[in-house]
């Protein structure tokens, strides 16, 4: 694996190749120009510094003919830039037909994953190898953008429209998933990992958690499950702790709320407070807990509010 | 016999812009551009350490990868701080407020700016919207990063949004004033004898930024103007449950905010002209070439917004278009370069503090700019758009170039404004720490940019971590520098050595005034009849072949 | 040499004639800032119209078309009085100059009076964007042709398809366009204002008139504005 000291990242996609091959060439030429420049203003500093009664320097020629050759020469290169680069951004903005589409939803500060066979993931996505992928995507809130610095893409979601990102991974393992376009408090946790599998380790992993072993979980276990798949452990965690309240002990207790008045955490406030948090807050708490009206069905719910319950210690039903 | 001479035959203590009248009053209500001038250089100096302490803080919080020193959201309120205060308040006024303010009427020789009152207008104008964004920040911050991209910022950002846009759009009427009034005052009052070409190019940069200024910054005022109906009386303009767009809007900022980048450097490559000329005492090589690129590049520069844009789901088209133009302008500002090197050729080069910071900006812009390549190339900007190689590239620019020609300013004309010498040994000691401060701060990033590390993130990847440590390590030493800085121009001011009309042996109407100069500049009007940096004639108040002063101190 | 024997040439100066092209260019130039100004409007007008054409055929009927008609008549009149101002300022006619200015200010006085009558309009009938707009366009389309106006294929086709939210946008911009129209109005009110005490002052007379020739450039800027406003909004879309 390349360390972040190498020149180049970890190349893990089709294009990644072709984007650092461009990347090598600007290099070069940057560090053409930076040392012509840096060694000529040198050695003209040295050679020409002044002496003790020189005379004075002539006035330069009025003629144009230096910067009109410098600038020709430049104009050729900086066209070969253009056409390179365009060249390949054709190609990485054009997903080919048969690709897989995997739908993306983002939202503060999450994305939400389903693969075609219906199966659902959040900030972890899981592909084949030597497959092309079309990300769908779209946004809840505000602008978010999906960017897998392995993979050398990079697109925005944008609420109310779709965006589309191509990419074919080249080899199995594990990538960082970053969104790049700010998108408010928690722009820099919003990311996760794309683990991207051999195509037998695919079909293996899109049926595993899928039937059988979700029945073989309790309703306390699939809550717990839930509560780490669907992040709420990252505002409710008593490790990070900041953004949400404690949950354990909540329930069947008093909780005072941002408008003073108070409230019992039953059932319903808990069912409330998930599916709809903006509904009643929580008193020294900002309204930031996403709704997840529509992202959990109702099995879900019920799995969550037994975990919760659980961590109360009288874990009732 | 020039105006300087008179004045020192004369006998009497000279009378000049600093000790007429001393009351506070007499400074806030005066109309001279000189001292409007030392007012933006105040305000703009504390803005800069303002900008700079948030930079500090954020960077201090940067050290470990986890969220130690600050809460994200207070993260998020100091760089979207440091961001609004550096641009707005800080890098676009500042050579234009405070050397153009001073100089540009000195060098063409006219008594002030043509509105002397609009002048000192524009100074209450940038102030009331500098305490209006410094308010925001008071009563809680902005968190929406100086982009305030839509929708976040008009719907979702639970902060002092409105009292920022307020300032902001306020400070840019205080950019217009000044900008108009250079326009007006270049076309309309040089003194006899100063043609078009024989302007110092430091004017023709002036009126090419003003240029930029007059036409760009309208278009952001209504950007923000509609921004702030949509959050305040709940407009939908941008708003996408209404079919509205919220990319319109970075259409829209980006139409001031890619020309404003010529608005910070346009200005300090005409300091440079001026240093590089008077260092190497030889006439600027290709004069008309780097006059009319400052102008192509402020024209040309309107149509290159878009490049901030390829991954925004603008059209694909519209992207080789914008990606096309900004390789175009490039190549006006590359030839440039091309022009200070060969001033230099066959010259008479001496290093004093001011050419260090020429030289500073040289060595420094040239990456920032080339680094702008890797960002107008479509396929790498797609990876490398917000990360930290973005936010390297414009601090190479805008600190490697837009500030290193301030300081070089600074120090080249601190003489002529304060009528003191700077030490020369601390000055050059300060601008050498500045310059490897600064190199180890930003350098890393770029590495750390191509391998993925996004911007505005509070917390990050442990991987990154190395690189973050060089660049708060970096950064410190950056601040010495600037601190080391302002403390010996602050010593000067009270015990520096006097400096005489023209310490540098420079070419140039300035230089034959006074320093400090008089209430209206020139005891008479001057009569213009050489061309500007004529090195090979002998100036008017030095002796030729004389060795500048700072170099005998 | 220089010609300091005239009292209004201010001291920076050389001559009347450096600063009434000062002056003069200075206007210009700020007027510029102005078209740049409310250029970013017209963008933003000109893209959602083109991506929402319904919605602009609904958001300009609903508009009233003899309100408006009837204010540029009233802002064309107040250019013919301001440029008669100006004149009569320059051949020392200051009297008559302090009456058309008077004349100048009442009729932009009657322009934003009728819009102040629009924008109450518009409260009634809830086209204020935000949280109480409503226009359900099928039943605008009724009151129409309840109203007697033939409406053509075209014109339905663009009801029925209208999108309320687009309509919405449409008032958006109105609403920012035709307001930021009346603050230059309402500036302008008070440049007359002080024109009027200056002249009455005597300040202004054949030597000396550049505050009035370049407040009416800035008027007549204003009055053009809306000879765009109009048609985009009001017209554009009929039929
Ligand atoms: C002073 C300010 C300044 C200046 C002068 C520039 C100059 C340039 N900038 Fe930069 N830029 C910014 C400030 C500036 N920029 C800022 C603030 C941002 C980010 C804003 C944000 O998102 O917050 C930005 C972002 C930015 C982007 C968007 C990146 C992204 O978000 O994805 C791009 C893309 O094209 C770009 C390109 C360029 C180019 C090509 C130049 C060129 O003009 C540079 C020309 C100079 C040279 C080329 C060097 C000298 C040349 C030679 C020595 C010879 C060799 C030359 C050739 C081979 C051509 N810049
Ligand atoms: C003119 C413009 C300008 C200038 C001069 C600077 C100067 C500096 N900038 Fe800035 N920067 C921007 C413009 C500028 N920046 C912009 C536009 C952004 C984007 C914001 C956004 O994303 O919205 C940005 C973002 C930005 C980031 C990215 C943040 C992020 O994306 O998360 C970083 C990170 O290192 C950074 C660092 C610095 C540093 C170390 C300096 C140093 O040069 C500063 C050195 C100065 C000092 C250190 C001050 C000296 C004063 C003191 C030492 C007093 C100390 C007092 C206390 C500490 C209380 N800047
Ligand atoms: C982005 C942060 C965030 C995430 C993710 C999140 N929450 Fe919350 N949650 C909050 C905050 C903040 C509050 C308090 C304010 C409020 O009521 O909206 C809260 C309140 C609650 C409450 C009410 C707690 C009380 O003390 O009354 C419950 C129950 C809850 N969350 C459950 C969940 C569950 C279950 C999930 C995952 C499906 C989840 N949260 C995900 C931030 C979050
Ligand atoms: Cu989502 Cu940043
Ligand atoms: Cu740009």
């Amino acid at each position: 694996m390349n360390s972040v000291y190498s020149l180049l990242p970890e190349q893990a996609s089709t294009v990644a190749g072709q984007v650092d091959a461009i990347y090598l060439f600007l290099v070069a030429i940057s560090v053409f120009f930076t040392l012509l420049l840096a060694g000529l203003v040198l050695v003209f500093g040295i050679k020409y510094r002044r002496r003790e009664g020189a005379p004075a320097p002539e006035r330069p020629h009025e003629d144009s003919s230096l910067e009109l050759i410098g600038g020709g020469i430049l104009l050729v290169l900086v066209l070969v830039l253009f056409g390179w680069g365009a060249k390949v951004f054709f190609h990485s903005t054009r997903p080919p037909a048969d690709a897989m589409e995997i739908l993306v939803t983002g939202k503060q500060w999450m994305w939400k994953l389903q693969h075609p066979q219906g199966k659902r993931e959040i900030n972890t996505l899981h592909i084949p190898a030597g497959r092309p992928i079309q990300l769908t995507m779209t946004s809840e809130d505000v602008i978010h953008s999906f960017f897998i610095p392995a993979f050398r893409v990079k697109q925005d979601v944008l609420p109310g429209r779709y965006t589309r990102l191509w990419f074919e991974a080249t080899k199995p393992g594990k990538y960082r998933l970053f969104c790049t376009e700010y998108c408010g408090t928690e722009h820099s946790m919003m990311g996760g990992w794309v683990n991207v599998l051999t195509p037998a380790d695919y079909e293996r992993w899109l049926v595993d958690s899928g039937g059988a072993a979700v029945a073989s979980e309790t309703p306390v276990q699939a809550g717990e499950r839930l509560f780490t798949q669907l992040g709420c452990q990252t505002c409710h965690n008593p490790g990070s702790g900041q953004l949400g309240p404690h949950l354990a002990g909540v329930y069947g207790h008093t909780v005072k709320l941002a408008d003073g008045t108070e409230v019992v955490a039953d059932d319903e406030y808990l069912r409330e407070s998930i599916l709809n948090s903006q509904a009643k807050i929580v008193a020294g708490f900002q309204p930031v807990m996403p709704v997840f009206k529509g992202i959990v069905n109702e099995d879900q719910l019920l799995q969550l509010i037994a975990y919760i319950k659980s961590l109360s210690g009288g874990a009732s039903n | 016999m020039s105006a300087a001479d008179t004045q020192l035959a004369a006998g009497d203590p000279p009378k000049h812009y600093l000790n007429n009248g001393l009351t506070i009053r007499s400074w806030l209500l005066s109309v001279d551009h000189k001292r409007i001038a030392i007012l933006y250089l105040i305000s703009l100096t504390i803005f800069f350490l303002l900008g700079g302490a948030a930079a500090a803080l954020f960077r201090m919080d940067l050290v470990t990868p986890e969220a130690d020193v600050l809460q994200s959201e207070t993260y998020n309120k100091l760089f979207t701080m440091h961001g609004i205060v550096m641009i707005f308040f800080f890098l676009v006024p500042s050579i234009p407020a405070v050397m153009g303010n001073f100089l540009v009427p000195v060098m063409i020789g006219a008594k002030d700016v043509a509105f002397p009152r609009l002048n000192l207008l524009s100074w209450y104008v940038f102030m009331t919207g500098g305490l209006i964004a410094l308010g925001a920040i008071i009563m809680g911050g902005v968190d929406t990063g100086w982009t305030f991209y839509t929708p976040y910022s008009s719907m979702y950002a639970n902060s002092h949004v409105i009292l920022a846009v307020a300032g902001a759009f306020i400070a840019g009427f205080s950019s217009i004033m000044t900008g108009l009034n250079f326009i007006v005052t270049i076309q309309k009052m040089r003194a006899p004898g100063l043609t078009w070409f024989r302007l110092p190019l430091f004017i023709w940069a002036m009126y090419a930024t003003s240029l930029v200024v007059i036409l760009g910054t309208p278009v952001v005022a209504i950007t923000l103007v509609m921004i702030f109906v949509e959050r305040f009386f709940g407009f939908g303009i941008f708003d996408p449950a209404l079919g509205g767009d919220p990319v319109l809007f970075q259409h829209l900022f980006w139409f001031y905010s890619h020309p404003a980048v010529y608005i910070m450097i346009l200005p300090s490559m005409g300091v440079v002209s001026e240093i590089i000329s008077c260092f190497s005492r030889r006439r600027l090589y290709g004069y008309t070439f780097v006059a009319f690129s400052s102008l192509a590049i402020a024209v040309i520069g309107f149509f290159v917004w878009g490049h901030h844009m390829f991954v925004s789901s603008q059209s694909v088209y519209a992207g080789l278009v914008f990606s096309f133009l900004t390789f175009f302008v490039a190549i006006p500002t590359a030839i440039k370069m091309l022009n200070w090197v060969m001033t230099m050729y066959k010259g008479s080069v001496s290093f004093e503090t001011p050419m260090l910071y020429a030289y500073g900006f040289l060595g420094l812009f040239v990456i920032g700019g080339l680094t702008g390549l890797f960002l107008s190339t479509m396929a790498t900007d797609i990876h490398l758009h917000d990360t930290y190689f973005v936010v390297a590239h414009f601090h190479y620019v805008m600190v490697g170039g837009g500030v290193m020609g301030f300081l070089g300013a600074l120090h080249f004309w601190w003489p002529k404004i304060i009528g003191k010498l700077y030490p020369e040994g601390w000055a050059k000691f300060a601008a050498i720490v500045i310059f490897i401060g600064f190199n180890l701060t930003f350098m890393p990033q770029f590495q750390m940019g191509y391998h993925g590390m996004p911007r505005r993130y509070h917390t990050y990847a442990e991987e990154f971590q190395v690189f973050h440590v060089m660049s708060t390590a970096g950064a410190t030493v950056l601040g010495a520098g600037y601190l080391i800085m302002a403390a010996y121009l602050f010593w000067s001011l009270f015990k520096g050595k006097k400096a005489s009309a023209n310490p540098w042996d420079a070419r140039g109407l300035e230089w034959e005034t006074a320093s400090p100069p008089p209430t209206e500049n020139f005891l008479e009007t001057p009569k213009v009849t050489q061309d500007a940096y004529a090195y090979d004639m002998p100036s008017v108040t030095c002796p030729p072949g004389a060795k500048s002063e700072a170099e005998r101190v | 040499m220089s010609s300091h024997s005239n009292a209004h040439v201010a001291h920076h100066f050389e001559n009347a004639e450096q600063q009434r092209q000062s002056a003069q260019l200075g206007m210009w130039i700020f007027l510029v800032t102005e078209v740049m100004f409310f250029g970013g409007l017209f963008a933003a007008y000109t893209i959602y119209r083109s991506l929402y054409p319904e919605a602009w055929v609904v958001g300009s009927h609903l508009l009233s078309i003899k309100l408006g008609g009837f204010n540029t008549a009233v802002l064309l009149a107040s250019s013919l009085t301001m440029a008669m101002a100006v004149h009569a300022a320059q051949t020392d006619k200051q009297k008559a100059s302090a009456n058309w200015i008077i004349l100048t200010m009442l009729l932009g006085f009657v322009f934003l009076g009728v819009k102040v009558v629009e924008y109450a309009g518009k409260i009634d009938h809830h086209l204020v964007p935000g949280p109480h707009f409503f226009v359900d366009p099928m039943a605008e389309l009724a009151k129409l042709e309840a109203a007697g106006i033939q409406v053509g294929q075209h014109l339905r086709h663009a009801f029925e398809g209208a999108n309320p939210n687009h309509i919405q946008l449409f008032y958006s911009l109105y609403f920012a366009m035709t307001g930021m129209h009346a603050v230059h109005m309402i500036i302008g009110a008070g440049i007359m204002l002080w024109l009027l005490v200056n002249t009455r002052k005597g300040v202004y007379s054949s030597q000396y008139f550049n505050p009035v020739e370049v407040s009416g450039l800035y008027w007549h800027f204003v009055d053009i504005v809306w000879i765009f406003l109009f048609p985009m909004l009001y017209l554009i879309g009929r039929h």
